[in-house]
Formats: C-alpha cells, sequence, structure tokens
C-alpha cells in the first residue's frame, strides 16, 4: 500500500507543470472514527515537495498551487501515513479524513485505552492479561473473585461461579468474544464454560446498565476479550507454565500470533490443565481433581473501514465432585454435619471418579463489519454454541459408570448491530438480536432434571450517548426483548396434582401415564429493560458515575421446571410453572479519584428487585431413603444495599497500599428476612513493591478477611431418629466462622534475547496454613477449604 | 523446536492467506453458505418428537420384610412402599401382625422397583453387589429385639439380606431397616458403617 502510493506521488509529480500558480488549498485533517481533529497532521504535496502542518484546530492552508490534480501525502504520528488526490480549480476547501489506526488497534497504546468502555455511566472494573495470568491456573470465577463487589459461590474448590453485588447464575451474563454464552449457567454449581487463558482483557460491569449484550443482567455483566492483534507485519507467542503444589498440578498454556500490515490476522492457543486431589490444611480432599483441555483459533481481515472474522473455540473439563458430599439422605447429613472431617477419604490420586462432572463447549463465530465515514459501523454476527454437560453420580447395578444426566444445549444466535455519530455529540447504537436454542436430554435412566424445550429469543435495543460538555456525558437506552419456550415435560402424577396444575393447565396435558403425565407447555415472556446514567467529570482527577437501570429476567428452565433429587446438594428441588418474569430496578452512584499516586472508588448502590426467584427449604419429605429436605422456587420482593471501596495510595518509591472492602446485605422484603447465599463482608489489603529498574521485580502479600456472615434466614429442619425415638435439629444453615488468608505473590522479567522475555513468578496462597469453611461453598459441611498452596509460574514472551 | 512450529504455523497461515485472496468470491459464497446454514438450521430445526419417557431404573419403592417363626407358624409380612419415589406422597406402611414374645424368626428382605413392568427384583442386585451393600436393624422407642445376620458377603463379612430376629418381652416400638451403599467393611453398626443410605424403612412393631 505504502509502495502504491509512493508509486503514485512518483508519477504525478513529473506532470506538475507551472501553470497559474496563485490557489491556497485549505481545510482540515480529523479522524475517520470520531470526527476530532488532527492536530499536527503533516501535510506533503507530491511534486512541489510543499510541507505544512494543521495547528491546534487541526487546520491547514497550503498557497501557490495552480488549477492542476496534486496529490497529498498526510501523515500523522497517530496514524497510518494515506495518500489523496485532489482537484484544484481555484481556491479550494478539502478535508482530509484519516484512519487513527496505532491508537486504536495497537498493542502498545501510547495515549488511550486499548479496550474500549461497555459503559460510560458506570464504574467499571478491568482485569489485565497481567493480572489474568496470575490465575493461568485457576479458573474464570477465582480472578474475578480478586474484584471488589464480587465473590463466588463454590462447589468445591474447582466449580467456581461468579457473584456480583450478591446476584449470581442467569442473572449473570458472560460475553465470551462476543458472544453470549450459554454455557447452562442456570445452575448453582454450574460454572462458567470459559478458558481463562484465552481471555486479553477481562471487564466487569456491576449492574444490568450495558443493554446491547441482554436486558435481562438483574446482577451483572461479564466481557472477556481476546487479545487485540497490531495491524503490522508481526509474528509473537506466549508460553506460561505453572506448576503447583496442592493438587500436585500442571497448567500449560501457549499461544501464537501472527499479523500483517494488510490487516489479516491469525491467532491460536491453547492449554492443557490437570490437577489430581487437592488437599485442606489436614487431609486430602477426595476425588476433587480437574483434568481442562482447550483451544482456540481465530482468523481475520481487519482494515479500518471493514474486517471479517472467524473464531472457534473448544472447551472440555472433568471436574471431580468431593467424594463425601453423595449422601442419601437427612440422616445421612447429620452424620456428614457432626464429623469435622469428610466421611470419605482416600489416598491422593489424579483418577476423577464419580460424583463428577464433564462438560464440553464449543463456540464458532463470523463477524463482519463495515464502516462508514461520516456514518458509522454495521456489524453483522452468527454464532452458534454446542453445551453438552454430563453429570455423574453413583450408580447401581448396569447403569454404573453412566452419566445421570445428560443435557445438550444448542444455541444459535443472530446479532445485527449499527454504531453511528447522529452529531457531533451524539451517538447511537441500535441493534437486534434473534436467538433459537434447543435443550435436548437422552433418557439416563433417571428423571430429566431439565426438560427438552425449543427457545426463541428477540431482541431490540436503542443506546442514545450524548456529550453534553466537557463535564456531563448522558447517556439512556431501552430493550425489548421477547422469548418462547416450547417444552415437553414429563411430571410426577403426584406432584403435578399436588401443585394443583391438573386444575389450573389441563389443556397442556398430552398423555396421561400410570403415575407420570406428560405436558407440553408453551410459555411467552415480553421484558423491558432500560437504562438512564451520566458521566461528571470535575477534573482530571474526579468523576462521578450515576446510573440508573431496569432489567427484566425470564425465569430460567430450572427454576419453572426443577423436580427431583439433587444428589449434589442432597434435596429435593421443586420448581414452579408459574413464574412470570423478575424486574430489577438499581440506581448505583460511583465516586471516583484517578491519580498515579492516590486514587480510589466508592461505589455504593441499591438495588430492589420485584418477584425475584429464590430458592429455598420448605419441608421434608420422607422417602424409602429416608427424609430429605424439599426446596421450592418462590417469588418474592428483594432488597440488596450494598458498597465497594477500593483505595491505591504509593507510600515509598515503589512501595503501594492497595485496598478493597466489599459490603452486601440483602433482605426478603415479603417476609421480612435476610435472604439466603449473601457474601459475607470482606476486606483485601496488599502491600506490593515493584521496581521497573530491576529487572520488573514484583512482590506483592496480601490479607484476605471474610467477615462471618451474621444474617441468613433459618433453614435448620428435624429429622427423627429411630435408634432414639427422638428427633434431631439438621443444621444447615448456620454460616461458619470468619476466616484470615495470607498470599503472598511475586515475579520477575528476564530478558532472554532482544525479542523474547522470561518471566518467573512465585506464589503462595494461604500461606499459614489456615482452615477454615466459606459460607458460599455448597460442600462446607463436608470439608474444609483449601490448604497451602506453592506454585511457580514460568512465561516465555516471544 | 519452537522455530519449527513457528515456521509450520506460518506457513500454513499464508496459503490460508492466499487461498482466500485468489477466492474472494469463493470466500463470499462460502460465508454466505454458512450463514443460510445456520439459518436454516434455526428455521427448520423444531421437532415435534415427544421424548422418551425416562424410566428410573435404580428406584427402590418397595421394601418387604417376611418373618418366618422357626417352630413353624404364619410368617409376618412387613412392607414399605413409596411408588412416586421422591414424588410428595407418603410412602405406604404395613405390618401383617405382631411378633410374639421368646419367638425366634427367620427373616428375609426383598427390594424392588415396582415402577417396572414386571417390578425389578432388586434383591438380585444387592446380592451381585454384595460387596458394596450392608443391612442393618435398629430397634428403637424399647422394642425389646435382638438380630443376627444369618448370610455373608463374598469377603464373609455381614450382608443381611437373611437374617434372625429374636423378639424378647412384650413391648412396642420401632423397627429400622437400612441398606448402606459402599459401606465400610467389616463394621461394628450404622455408627461406623459410613457409606450412603439406599433405604432407611422404619416400621411401628409390637410383641405380645
Amino acid at each position: 500500500m505504502r509502495l502504491y502510493s509512493f508509486l503514485i506521488l512518483l508519477l504525478c509529480s513529473i506532470t506538475a507543470v507551472s501553470q497559474d500558480c496563485n490557489n491556497t488549498l485549505s481545510g482540515t485533517v480529523t479522524d475517520f472514527h470520531d470526527g476530532s481533529l488532527m492536530v499536527e497532521a503533516t501535510l506533503i504535496v507530491a511534486g512541489t515537495e510543499q510541507a505544512v502542518q494543521t495547528d491546534s484546530n487541526g487546520k491547514f492552508t497550503i498557497q501557490n498551487l495552480c488549477n492542476d490534480t496534486y496529490h497529498i501525502q498526510v501523515s500523522h504520528p497517530y496514524c497510518l501515513t494515506k495518500g489523496f488526490t485532489v482537484k484544484l480549480s481555484g481556491d479550494t476547501t478539502k478535508n482530509f479524513l484519516l484512519e487513527h489506526h496505532l491508537e486504536e488497534l495497537n498493542q502498545i497504546i501510547i495515549d488511550g485505552k486499548a479496550y474500549s468502555d461497555k459503559t460510560n455511566t458506570m464504574l467499571q472494573n478491568n482485569l489485565s492479561k497481567e493480572a489474568l495470568e496470575r490465575f493461568g491456573s485457576g479458573s474464570l470465577g477465582d480472578a474475578l473473585n480478586s474484584l471488589s463487589g464480587v465473590s463466588s459461590l463454590n462447589t468445591g474448590n474447582t466449580v467456581v461461579k461468579p457473584l456480583i453485588h450478591g446476584l449470581h447464575s442467569s442473572r449473570v451474563v458472560i460475553i465470551n468474544n462476543g458472544v453470549r454464552m450459554e454455557d447452562q449457567e442456570w445452575g448453582a454449581e454450574h460454572a462458567p464454560n470459559v478458558a481463562i487463558n484465552s481471555i486479553g482483557n477481562l471487564s466487569l460491569i456491576k449492574g444490568a446498565g450495558v443493554l446491547q449484550y441482554g436486558g435481562d443482567a438483574v446482577g451483572g455483566v461479564i466481557v472477556a476479550e481476546a487479545a487485540k492483534v497490531p495491524i503490522k507485519d508481526s509474528l509473537y507467542g506466549k508460553t506460561l507454565q505453572t506448576l503447583s503444589t496442592n493438587g500436585r498440578g500442571i497448567s500449560l498454556n501457549t499461544e501464537l500470533t501472527k499479523s500483517y500490515l494488510n490487516g489479516w490476522h491469525a491467532n491460536i492457543q491453547g492449554t492443557m490443565k490437570r490437577f489430581g486431589d487437592f488437599e485442606a490444611p489436614n487431609y486430602i480432599l477426595s476425588n476433587t481433581g480437574v483434568f481442562e483441555r482447550n483451544f482456540t483459533i481465530d482468523i481475520g481481515l481487519k482494515q479500518f473501514e471493514y474486517g471479517i472474522e472467524g473464531y472457534y473455540s473448544f472447551y472440555k473439563n472433568e471436574i471431580g465432585i468431593l467424594r463425601a458430599s453423595h449422601l442419601g439422605g437427612a440422616r445421612d447429613l447429620i452424620r456428614a454435619i457432626s464429623n469435622p472431617k469428610p466421611l470419605i477419604i482416600n489416598d491422593f490420586t489424579y483418577q476423577i471418579k464419580t460424583p463428577k462432572q464433564d462438560l464440553t463447549h464449543h463456540l464458532a463465530r463470523v463477524k463482519g463489519f463495515k464502516r462508514w465515514g461520516g456514518f458509522g459501523k454495521l456489524s453483522l454476527q452468527y454464532d452458534f454454541q454446542r453445551n453438552n454437560r454430563l453429570e455423574f453420580d453413583i450408580r447401581r447395578g448396569d447403569d454404573r459408570g453412566d452419566a445421570s444426566l445428560d443435557l445438550e444445549l444448542d444455541t444459535h444466535t443472530l446479532l445485527l448491530d449499527l454504531d453511528t455519530h447522529l452529531t457531533k455529540h451524539v451517538d447511537l447504537k441500535t441493534g437486534i438480536m434473534g436467538r433459537y436454542q434447543s435443550n435436548f436430554a437422552p433418557n439416563t435412566g433417571i428423571r430429566r432434571l431439565i426438560p427438552n424445550y425449543d427457545k426463541y429469543d428477540l431482541g431490540i435495543y436503542t443506546i442514545a450517548e450524548y456529550q453534553l460538555n466537557d463535564h456531563w456525558f448522558l447517556e439512556a437506552g431501552v430493550r425489548f426483548d421477547h422469548t418462547q419456550m416450547d417444552v415437553y415435560k414429563y411430571y410426577r402424577t403426584s406432584f403435578w396434582e399436588s401443585r394443583n396444575y391438573n386444575q389450573l393447565f389441563p389443556e397442556i396435558v398430552d398423555e396421561e401415564l400410570n403415575n407420570q403425565v406428560l405436558t407440553s407447555p408453551e410459555l411467552n415472556f415480553n421484558n423491558f429493560s432500560s437504562t438512564l446514567g451520566a458521566k461528571v467529570v470535575f477534573n482530571e482527577e474526579y468523576k462521578l458515575f450515576i446510573n440508573y437501570s431496569l432489567a427484566s429476567r425470564a425465569p430460567n428452565p430450572s427454576e419453572l421446571f426443577s423436580e427431583g433429587l439433587h444428589h449434589s446438594a442432597s434435596r429435593i428441588e421443586l420448581g414452579d410453572l408459574r413464574f412470570g418474569s423478575e424486574v430489577g430496578q438499581k440506581i448505583s452512584l460511583a465516586f471516583q479519584k484517578e491519580n498515579a499516586l492516590f486514587g480510589y472508588s466508592i461505589n455504593p448502590y441499591i438495588h430492589s428487585i420485584s418477584d425475584f426467584i429464590l430458592i429455598e427449604p420448605t419441608k421434608v419429605e420422607q422417602t424409602i431413603r429416608g427424609y430429605f429436605q424439599v426446596w421450592e422456587y418462590r417469588q418474592t420482593n428483594a432488597q440488596l444495599l450494598g458498597m465497594d471501596i477500593d483505595a491505591s495510595y504509593v507510600f515509598a518509591a515503589n512501595f503501594r497500599y492497595n485496598h478493597q472492602f466489599s459490603l452486601v446485605k440483602g433482605y426478603d422484603q415479603t417476609r421480612d428476612e435476610p435472604l439466603i447465599s449473601m457474601p459475607p463482608v470482606n476486606t483485601k489489603n496488599e502491600i506490593v513493591y515493584q521496581n521497573t529498574a530491576f529487572n520488573n521485580i514484583r512482590l506483592a502479600l496480601q490479607s484476605e478477611y471474610s467477615f462471618r456472615q451474621n444474617e441468613y434466614p433459618d433453614t435448620n429442619f428435624e429429622v427423627f431418629i429411630p435408634e432414639t425415638g427422638t428427633s434431631e435439629t439438621v443444621d444447615v444453615s448456620t454460616p461458619p466462622d470468619a476466616f484470615h488468608l495470607l498470599n503472598f505473590n511475586s515475579s520477575i522479567d528476564f530478558k532472554v534475547t532482544n525479542e523474547s522475555t522470561l518471566t518467573i513468578g512465585f506464589t503462595v496462597t494461604n500461606l499459614l496454613n489456615t482452615s477454615y469453611r466459606n459460607y458460599l461453598n455448597r460442600l462446607r459441611y463436608y470439608a474444609d477449604d483449601l490448604g497451602r498452596n506453592f506454585s511457580i509460574n514460568l512465561k516465555i514472551n516471544y | 523446536m519452537q522455530m519449527i512450529w513457528v515456521e509450520i504455523f506460518q506457513s500454513i497461515l499464508k496459503s490460508i492467506i492466499n487461498f482466500l485472496n485468489k477466492n474472494k468470491m469463493k470466500q463470499i459464497k462460502f460465508l454466505s453458505t454458512v450463514l443460510l446454514a445456520g439459518l436454516l438450521l434455526t428455521a427448520c430445526s423444531k421437532d415435534n418428537d415427544t421424548p422418551e419417557q425416562a424410566h428410573e431404573e435404580e428406584l427402590i419403592t418397595t421394601l418387604k420384610v417376611t418373618l418366618t417363626p422357626s417352630g413353624g407358624g404364619t410368617a409376618i409380612l412387613m412392607e414399605y412402599k413409596d411408588l412416586d419415589g421422591e414424588g410428595s406422597d407418603t410412602p405406604v406402611v404395613s405390618v401383617s401382625n405382631n411378633l410374639a414374645a421368646g419367638v425366634t424368626y427367620d427373616g428375609v428382605i426383598e427390594v424392588s422397583n415396582e415402577t417396572e413392568d414386571p417390578a425389578e427384583d432388586i434383591t438380585e442386585e444387592v446380592k451381585e453387589e454384595n460387596l458394596e451393600h450392608q443391612f442393618f436393624y435398629t430397634s428403637g422407642g424399647g422394642l425389646d429385639v435382638t438380630t443376627s445376620y444369618s448370610d455373608s458377603d463374598d469377603d464373609g463379612n455381614d450382608l443381611g439380606i437373611e437374617f434372625t430376629l429374636t423378639a424378647g418381652a412384650a413391648s412396642s416400638g420401632t423397627l429400622t431397616f437400612t441398606l448402606r451403599h459402599e459401606p465400610t467393611k467389616p463394621n461394628t453398626g450404622l455408627s461406623d458403617a459410613g457409606g450412603e443410605t439406599d433405604i432407611a424403612a422404619t416400621f411401628d412393631v409390637t410383641i405380645e
């Protein structure tokens, strides 16, 4: 391209013959993208070699030109040089548009951000590639847990589900490379099927204000993006290896990127992670190993005006579930709770036996965009996801070794988005989404937990952004979603009748079998969501974000249709066909001071959710296997209040102190009692020493303190003990004690060659080997959390 | 090693790019086919096939205990039946007769899944997997009975499908039959057996 324009310039220089040459060419040089004026852009007239620069208003004037055709080369430090042809007749005005390339797309950022903000009126938290690499052997949930306002709902230590401001599962939307993850996120023991090593940047928005991704993110949105590829000829890669003592595991990740100046680029990435049984301070957590494999391929052409990209990712994870957590009834639960150690402790092994989860997620995406100067950008995306979830319980007889639960969820999505600049100060984002999803559950010899269904979604949104002046930025958006579900479900006749469904929905019964009823419900939900916000920039340091968001979420299949025994929880779970959408209204404020020496942010919020869907124990059911607690989903009005505080202070050269504090309180307003599973107050304090002059050495000591959750509903229940002829209370609600953990993290860089760097990291988590149990770990009744872990990280960039 | 891998990757990439550059029309065709296929799949894949009914093969619905007096006489039949499994119906419990004081009974346990037709005999499965199962007998509430195992598993440890029950003095209380899956064997009773409860059926029993 450069050569081509150079040739043109050469050719043209011959034709420039002197004539009547008193004409002036004047105009401006502006950014193609946002219309901003380009200061100090250089214009060179081919042939005459006249050179001028634009002034502080982006204006230029070139004098003494003839009535002729000129070729002008326009260059700017942040842009690719571009040649223009101008035909002069008299004094002429001309505006040149430059592509703001390097700043926008390069990995090395001179000024500005590599990743655009997802929202402008809410505080957004980001985790960079470097921060993510520190969690390279963990999971996405572990990494997110390091941000204020985020905790995690765990099932053991390998199934880690993000909990944003006290909300989780279907209320947290995860966008993986532009694709909304449909990985059966409804279940509390279903961790996101996203490989942490495939992420270049992770953004967290603690609220529903990002309507382009959906209107149902009552809790928040997590956006994972691949690393940006520069538009230049380059080839680079990275290999990251982590060895850990706890779990005696290894994680190996390698990545290679190739890019060309013409915009073509390709990236491949693969990870293998294998851990055996993890260990609590005093014993082995039997059957908690994990074996993860994933790879991604990305090939695309990215020009400024258009681009096309194909992306495929494969994720497979086999996760062992603590053997001692598989129970048969309430009496086993009493035994497990009263025993300080897990009931089953075996020798260390890498083998993952039942109970376990075996997950596979395929994600394929094709995306194209076209940009028109002065109008905007139109993008079209199609994506396909297939999620296969196998859960293995301990089974008897011929079924031994077969999965108890087998669900295959296929999702197709088509997205059309348009970003336009209505005026210089008003941007408009609008789009339409169509989605088809089908769930197929083959017969596994156990009643289907989630029935077969087809689901259709149609969404449409508009968001307007208005830059009022240097201080005020306003944002408003609306979104409408329609959801239709066609379901086939077998109900137990006894349940069908006890819920009075036989009176309420006689029309959906297809067939009555001996003790089951086959039904085909068709459900429709219309959801409206909106957001309204402002950002006030007081000066370079102080900012205030104000946001109101209204989010509506249709109930998920689990909330509607669950009916049966959930082994990992040793309880019977019952959904409700009559549920409507839950609607959340959240007001969040964030006051931020950005300063390299001392910065902080304070983020209080209030969240009212009507028809909030929660699951709670209602009774005890007697079966031939003994007593089981019955948990039923119910809708109520809930209110959540909370505050996140972040602060960072450089107290001496190279020494930084980081502070985090998160508080959330949740109440069921209908029953006037606390909500179950709300994160306890926690605070993290860290001292970091970092010296870029000395091999970029970084040493960090972190203290993490989690208070005891003192507000919880009493969900204990009584069980008859035949030996004594009396009843005994099963204490499933009392939260465990507060705990304090110390973690150490360090890294140092070594230059191997000019182009490759070796980073060695050494990390210790739970330095004091503290025995503790976490209120938000579903397996806290059975075993302690993880003990001390030493790990060594080796990273080579080349 | 690393260099070879880089070179291979680079050459593959170059050939793909060359191919795509040369075949721009084909490329557009290919992409539109992919998109169309996706749309068609979306539009047409709704099938109206009703899903197969899941048979709960591992469900245990019924526990029957037959107590035959060693000296002969009418056998006592105890039955615990819960046809809807984890459903909301409460189990139906019956004991045909009271036990007689001082009498020794030979007991046999049968477990089955009566939602299958014909009913599936799960006692067979317990026998096949005898190393991983054991029955326990617990009396409570002042019932004066003593029990002992009459059978054993392949390792010679107690299994408990067959047992002997001796009724002591006249009394009444509860008698509970527990089936544990994967218990620690040998053990001294329920308290140190571990494993998971497959069956816990309690009967109200009177000795007269």
